[in-house]
């Protein structure tokens, strides 16, 4: 028999754990629901966005570019990628049906990847990040590894901007009127072509950040490394209501949440069907929830 | 005509092999109130959202304060000082009543003429000032019309094309609708009207155009088109009841 405080002790340390993988999450969901919310299009080759970001890092490695300077340059690398994405992959298809824009999205993916694989190597590349990543405190007989503090402390400040822009700014209230009516924000001057190259350009920032955490988890560079991320994204805007903004970052904490106590409560000898497990417990709060936690049934005029 | 605020001439709109608009032609002078009538589908809300830039124009041209218009988006016309307060309200229903205010003066490049119109529209509606921290989707169906013609009035407009102010209104709103537009009048603001409501709109409108199947069936003066109407009973679905 296990005492309650120690099983306090665990629940705790396991939610820590959540929070961080949650901050990822919630940082790939949201960049994903910004440019659904606009477009109505889920854009597969979101992922490859943190790709890009990740092997900008690994080039700039090589060349013993300081970490302070690799950071900002992956975050610009994957806006620029996102703004292109749209500019060639998605601006001429504007107006085209939901399928035709994911199959584009999946194909921009192929391309991307394959991209990497002629250029680089299809094999995995490793990328030397700051020792800190693997450092641990212990603040009352809890572990928090300083990867865990980064990445929580940097979500809730990218959250935090990115909330006061959206609802300060006339550009960022243009982008949430947008998400609601978009023929009507461009009766008010807004030009469409803006509205939506800034959703991609924060879709970019968002991936750019999260690719760094991601780096940082597996250590690594590879071609396909953009579909993982990407797939958890939309389970996570899923989970939170497709389209919703809030809803993908609470998504992204509830998906965390529950691989998390999967990988705590699970036998050794099914832990290899995580995935199976997580996406099992999606499916039941769809089935209660079916427009995700916070969807909306549909829009009322 | 040289003083014509709007002139529309010849405009064709077509969805696919469908043509909506045939070959319309329309002019709107500085103060007037226009009205454009007709029966459901007869093209009304084609030939606004047309002008306004949000359904491409087939053919035609669309000229506004001497200038073409036809070929620009609607993000580029509505600077040009002309706004469409569209059917259905279609106020942003997330946002508060204060944001939607605050967008629709995006096309006001003049902060001063800016403050002006928000304090004009916050006069003209009060319920817009006591609800401005309201979500506007929560708004009743009376409220939303008038923070819909108040967020196209934040850009200064010169010409207000309003598709069916009153629809769906109880008949004290829609009494409010039309003495509002009565005072925009006085206040200089010319109107291009469409309206289910003839007879209201008939009595306030100087001049009148009536769409049938897509093209113009009849044009003059409002007192004329509602004699016409009243002799000829129910006229091409508009009848007046």
């Amino acid at each position: 028999m296990i005492p309650l405080a120690d099983l306090a002790q665990e629940a705790i340390q396991q939610a820590i754990n959540a929070l961080a993988l949650g901050s990822t999450y919630a940082l790939l969901a949201l960049g994903l629901a910004m440019v659904f919310s606009i477009l109505g299009l889920v854009n597969f080759a979101h992922g490859e966005l943190v790709t890009v970001a990740a092997y900008t890092m690994y080039l700039l490695n090589l060349e013993d570019v300081p970490f302070a300077a690799q950071v900002p340059a992956a975050i610009a690398a994957a806006a620029v990628a996102a703004v292109l994405m749209e500019r060639i992959a998605f601006r001429p298809l504007r107006g085209a049906s939901f399928l035709t824009l994911l199959f584009a999205s999946f194909a921009l993916a192929v391309i991307i990847q394959n991209i990497f694989l002629a250029a680089i190597s299809p094999r995995q590349k490793g990328v030397r990040l700051p020792d800190l990543f693997n450092e641990a405190i212990t603040v009352g007989g809890y572990t928090i590894g300083w990867l865990q503090i980064i990445t929580t402390a940097t979500c809730a400040v990218a959250l935090l901007v990115l909330t006061t822009f959206l609802r300060r700014s006339t550009q960022g209230l243009g982008m949430l009127a947008a998400a609601q009516d978009f023929q009507v924000t461009r009766l008010m001057g807004i030009p469409a072509n803006r509205v939506i190259a800034t959703a991609f350009a924060i879709s970019g920032v968002l991936a750019g950040i999260a690719a760094i955490f991601v780096l940082a988890r597996r250590g690594t560079v590879e071609p396909t490394m953009g579909f993982n991320p990407v797939l958890k994204a939309f389970i996570a805007s899923v989970i939170g209501g497709l389209g919703s903004l809030t809803g993908a970052v609470v998504g992204g904490f509830v998906l965390a949440a529950i691989e998390v106590g999967l990988d705590a409560s699970l036998p050794d000898d099914v832990l290899g069907f995580r995935d199976a497990f997580a996406l099992a417990v999606v499916i039941a709060i769809l089935y209660f929830r079916p427009e995700g936690l916070l969807g909306r049934p549909s829009e009322a005029r | 005509m040289a003083d014509d605020l709007l002139a529309v001439e010849r405009l064709l709109v077509r969805y696919g092999p469908i043509v909506a608009v045939r070959e319309v032609s329309l002019r709107v002078e500085q103060g007037e109130i226009v009205a454009l009538l007709g029966a459901n589908g007869a093209g009304k809300s084609s030939f606004l959202n047309a002008v306004a830039g949000l359904v491409p124009v087939a053919s035609g041209r669309v000229r506004f304060r001497g200038e073409e218009i036809q070929q620009l988006a609607p993000e580029r016309i509505v600077k040009r000082g002309l706004s469409l307060t569209p059917e259905g309200r279609r106020v942003f229903p997330r946002l508060s009543v204060a944001d939607n205010l605050r967008l629709g003066a995006v096309p006001q490049a003049d902060r001063a003429a800016a403050k002006a119109a928000h304090e004009r529209v916050l006069e003209l509606f009060p319920i817009l000032r006591e609800r401005s921290d309201q979500v506007a989707g929560t708004l009743s169906g009376g409220q939303q019309q008038m923070l819909a013609i108040g967020r196209s009035l934040m850009a200064n407009p010169r010409l207000l094309l309003l598709d069916e102010p009153s629809l769906g209104l109880a008949p004290i709103l829609v009494d409010q609708i039309f003495e509002l537009l009565a005072r925009l009048r006085e206040q200089g603001t010319t109107i291009l009207l469409v309206e289910q409501n003839v007879h209201r709109a008939l009595e306030l409108a100087d001049r009148a155009y009536v769409l049938a199947g897509g093209a113009i069936e009849r044009e003059g003066p409002a007192a004329e088109i509602r004699a016409s109407a009243e002799i000829e009973g129910a006229y091409l679905g508009i009848g007046i009841s």
